[in-house]
């Protein structure tokens, strides 16, 4: 493993230097059928799950093929990506802002051969490499974060979680058969990179417990005014404290305030609070983006706490599907998730969920709390 | 034959979807192989480490990465988030395992021929490991040692014809949705705005000179494929004025049951014939589309622009001719006052080339926020302590209803003293000679 120069020369750091260039042009990645007919398309089709059809203006047609991905992908699968692009689409393909992959054909035969390249791939354990699916009203890919993969604040895995709860919903990804579609995102921590807020179904990391103090050593690696104005509750206050005769400038935390968001160890290393008993999941539902019928939607947390139980998660998967199948069976025609549990009630939405209400769901965060709960006599028993 | 055993992350082979755990040991293998000859540049087993480290947390139940970690490349001020493995001596190599954001082409298009370029690049010199994409757009190298970092912007740069994205306090990379190139709900050319944006503050991305993040994405239509009101400070969203334009044989033709409602997204089911007055008027928010004797009818005036009918009918009912687009600011989310959406800036603004009113409207918010936003305050919540108003006054936008979802009900008004009649100062002198003590 000798080092291979690139041409940077490390003692003139800023000589050659390319800066500001930005991304490359989209133009130049077009295949040439969407190119001929940028903003003159006329109407699509869905012909089969996982399979679109554009019809532009001028009579051209473009078939796209959308597959499901794990996103945490190595460059040998990207490799066999581009060697189907390569072998059918003539080296073209995009992906999408759920992160599915979509390949591109100009007649239905390409399509068709297409397809079934793609569904005969699998990797050695047995799951597909290229799953078709993916479009109108059944489950899309889960839009996710890093976990344990990658980052230091998470309170549960995020692609673990995510592969445990597409395989249980394998056949809504490549069906239509929901009233609407279901978006689901995980977050592994409150900071929610991603559209945990805004989503059907949300899987949210949380923990338990406040953070650790390391005081000998929380003054050398943190600003501790930022650790202070960090915390949502105003739970940490600048303290001294005196460990084997020595004198430390280090921070307290109001247990009672701390509602374990971890946001003071975001900003400082010295406030670790991540535990294995006491991190886990909380489960949101209702959110939307689109301004379809209703306008975009908050998500709200319906179950407070489901327990981390890697590697596959039964409990959290057990609770989507349950909630998934009642949604299912009740819903209306177009009704998204959210639409269907405010028009027959958050009380029958626990009833017919079968889901446990607690106090842990009633908001307590500030003044808009009070908006959420209920000034009306109107309930139903 | 594997470095660590792996019995947790085993059990995620299964099942039919992609298993990220099957992909990571076909590539540790193929490095492990190497029949390409590849000069690795950093350590052959960081995919097996990798590994090894992830069971190690499905073990414990906790991550094992350190905190935070400080890396770049010189001239600039983000793109790479520093990693550090807090069991080195276990897995050396993922000791340093830094991830790096390149910057992705709009709407996400590739040539095969580029695609394999840059990861031509990460094979050699990174752990071959990516995320397609991150939640913010960018393509994600996941993995690589400091020494690498300036080697792989050498490569990125001279070689690829490509640039890093954004991290830190500052313009984080754009996103829009396809657009125009694949929709015929595209009100705009999101793909257009979004890469001249994208180029125009190139130096508010790379080096960080903002109070905390801001993005930007661009939606070109109410649909929002790319969520651009849930997850961005500053979101462009698509809309038309003027009338949806109606095609009354094809209407006729989506009752005969020839076309398929909403395209056959509801194909899996049997939901009955197609009843356009239950499905489409009836679920229009507005009320305002009738259907009588055979004939379509849209009280124009009165639409909200929800796309649910032309959702519903693709091949019936069109956008307007008379586009542009909704300017909305402020999404963020929950940390630190709580999420927020996006909420309504500008109801309609014309999205031409140049494109000099949309930048007008971002330099007047920046010009505000990089002088009153506190340390690590998301412009959403600089709104929510200074107030909707101050916003409208920084961009010299007057005020409308169309700006709430209601009037406020508390009458704690402000009023600015030259809005009174009379001056604030007054005598209280002068009041006693009316009013005895
Ligand atoms: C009411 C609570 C929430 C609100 C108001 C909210 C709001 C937002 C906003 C504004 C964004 C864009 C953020 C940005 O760019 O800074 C976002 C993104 C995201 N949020 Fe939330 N969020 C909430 C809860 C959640 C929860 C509970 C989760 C996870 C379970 C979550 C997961 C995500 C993810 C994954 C994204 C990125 C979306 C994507 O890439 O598609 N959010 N959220
Ligand atoms: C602790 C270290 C963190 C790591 C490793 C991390 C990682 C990431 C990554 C990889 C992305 C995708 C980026 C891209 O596509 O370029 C992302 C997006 C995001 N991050 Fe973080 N993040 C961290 C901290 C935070 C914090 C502190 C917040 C908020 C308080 C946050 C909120 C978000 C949001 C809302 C998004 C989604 C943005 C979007 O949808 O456009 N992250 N994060
Ligand atoms: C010509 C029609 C359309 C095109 C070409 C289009 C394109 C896309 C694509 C490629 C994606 C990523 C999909 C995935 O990976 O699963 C997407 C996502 C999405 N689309 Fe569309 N779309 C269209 C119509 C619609 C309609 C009718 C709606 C709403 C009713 C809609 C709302 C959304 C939403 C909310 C997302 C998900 C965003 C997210 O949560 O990440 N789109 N769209
Ligand atoms: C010296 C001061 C005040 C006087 C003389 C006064 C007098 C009255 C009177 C005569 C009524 C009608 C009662 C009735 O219908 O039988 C009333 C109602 C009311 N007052 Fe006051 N008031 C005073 C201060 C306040 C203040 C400070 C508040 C609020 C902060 C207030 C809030 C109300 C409200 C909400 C009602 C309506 C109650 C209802 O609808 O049941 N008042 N007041
Ligand atoms: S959601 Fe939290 S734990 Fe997950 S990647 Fe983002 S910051 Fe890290
Ligand atoms: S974890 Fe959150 S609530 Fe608890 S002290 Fe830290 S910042 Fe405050
Ligand atoms: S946001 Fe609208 S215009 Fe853009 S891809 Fe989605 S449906 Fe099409
Ligand atoms: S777009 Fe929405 S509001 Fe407008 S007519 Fe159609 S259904 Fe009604």
């Amino acid at each position: 493993m000798a080092f291979v120069s690139s041409g940077y020369n490390p003692d003139k750091p800023m000589e050659n230097r390319i800066s500001d260039i930005g991304p490359r042009d989209f133009n130049e990645f077009l295949p040439p059928v969407l190119k001929n007919n940028f903003g003159q398309w006329k109407y699509h089709d869905i012909l089969e799950p996982g399979v679109l059809l554009h019809v532009a203006e001028s009579g051209d047609e473009v078939y796209t093929v959308r597959c499901g991905t794990a996103r945490l992908m190595s460059i040998t699968l990207i490799r066999e990506m581009c060697d189907i692009a390569d072998a059918h689409c003539d080296g073209y393909l995009r992906f999408t802002t759920r992160n599915n992959v979509e390949f591109m054909v100009d007649s239905k035969d390409k399509c068709d051969a297409l397809k079934k390249d793609l569904q005969s791939r699998k990797f050695d354990g047995g799951s597909f490499k290229f799953p078709v699916g993916g479009t109108g009203a059944g489950v899309s890919n889960i839009v996710h974060t890093q976990g344990w993969v990658h980052c230091h604040t998470p309170a549960t895995d995020a692609s673990g979680t995510v592969k445990v709860i597409m395989d249980d919903l394998f056949e809504e990804f490549t069906n239509h058969n929901m009233p609407a579609p279901v978006r689901i995102a995980v977050a592994c921590c409150l900071n929610m990179c991603g559209a945990c807020h805004c989503s059907d179904i949300a899987v949210v990391g949380i923990h338990r417990k406040p953070p650790l103090i390391d005081h000998e050593y929380l003054d050398n690696v943190c600003e501790i005014p930022l650790a202070i104005a960090s915390c949502p509750t105003g739970a940490v206050r600048p303290s001294k404290v005196e460990i084997d005769g020595k004198q430390y400038k280090s921070v307290a935390i109001k247990e009672e305030r701390c509602m374990f968001c971890g946001n003071c160890y975001t900003m400082c290393p010295s406030l670790p609070l991540s535990d294995k008993e006491g991190d886990g999941i909380a489960l949101m539902v209702g959110g939307k983006v689109s301004n379809r019928i209703s306008m975009p939607k908050f998500s709200k947390v319906v179950v407070a706490f489901i327990p981390n139980e890697p590697p596959r998660w039964p409990t959290l998967v057990k609770t989507i599907r349950t909630i998934l199948d009642v949604y299912k069976a009740d819903a209306n025609k177009y009704e998204r998730l959210g639409d269907w549990a405010e028009r027959i009630g958050w009380e029958r939405f626990f009833e017919k969920t079968g889901i446990e209400f607690t106090p842990h769901l009633i908001d307590d965060f500030r003044d808009p709390a009070y908006y959420t709960w209920r000034q009306s006599t109107q309930f139903k028993f | 034959m594997a470095k660590h055993k792996t019995p947790l992350l085993d059990q995620l082979e299964s099942g039919p979807w992609p298993s990220f755990v099957s992909d990571l040991k076909l590539e540790a293998e193929v490095r492990a192989k190497n029949e390409k000859n590849v000069n690795y540049q950093i350590p052959v087993e960081v995919v097996e480490d990798l590994l090894g480290v992830l069971e190690l947390s499905f073990t414990d139940g906790e991550t094992h990465w350190k905190h935070g970690g400080i890396v770049g490349v010189f001239g600039y001020g983000g793109g790479v988030i520093g990693r550090y493995c807090d069991q080195p001596e276990a897995f050396p190599g993922v000791a340093h395992f830094h991830t790096v954001r390149v910057a992705q082409p709009t709407g996400k298009y590739y040539t095969t021929e580029f695609l394999r370029q840059i990861i031509d690049i990460w094979d050699m010199r990174g752990s071959g490991l990516t995320n397609m994409h991150g939640s913010t757009g960018d393509i994600v190298f996941l993995g690589t040692t400091t020494p690498q970092l300036e080697e792989i912007f050498y490569e990125l740069t001279h070689d690829a014809n490509v640039d890093l994205g954004g991290s830190g306090s500052n313009l984080r990379t754009p996103a829009a949705c396809l657009g125009q190139s694949r929709c015929e709900y595209a009100c705009y050319d999101a793909q257009g705005l979004c890469y001249d944006m994208t180029m125009e503050f190139q130096d508010e991305l790379h080096r960080p000179a903002f109070p905390y993040k801001f993005k930007f994405k661009f939606d070109a239509c109410p649909n929002s494929c790319v969520c651009a009101l849930a997850r961005s400070d500053f979101s462009v969203v698509g809309i038309w004025k003027d009338e949806i334009r109606i095609d009354q044989e094809a209407v006729a033709a989506y009752v005969g049951g020839e076309f398929a409602p909403n395209a056959g997204a509801h194909s899996g089911r049997d939901w009955g014939k197609f009843n356009i007055q239950t499905e489409v008027c009836d679920n229009c928010p507005s009320k305002c589309i009738t259907y009588a004797d055979n004939k379509l009818t849209i009280n124009d005036k009165e639409c909200v622009h929800c796309m649910h009918c032309i959702n519903t009918m693709p091949r019936a009912l069109m956008i307007g001719n008379d586009r542009g687009a909704s300017i909305l600011c402020g999404a963020k989310a929950p940390i630190l006052d709580g999420p927020q959406l996006s909420s309504l800036l500008v109801p309609f603004i014309k999205v031409e080339e140049p494109y000099t009113e949309v930048k007008d409207v971002v330099e007047n918010i920046w010009d505000w926020w990089m002088e009153e936003g506190k340390n690590r305050e998301r412009l959403g919540e600089t709104m929510r302590r200074m107030g909707f108003q101050k916003l409208l006054e920084v961009t010299n936008t007057k005020a409308d209803p169309r700006h709430v979802q209601e009037p406020r009900h508390n009458p704690y008004i402000f009023w600015k003293a030259d809005e009174v009649d009379g001056p604030w100062e007054r005598d209280v002198n002068e009041y006693r000679k009316r009013h005895q003590r």
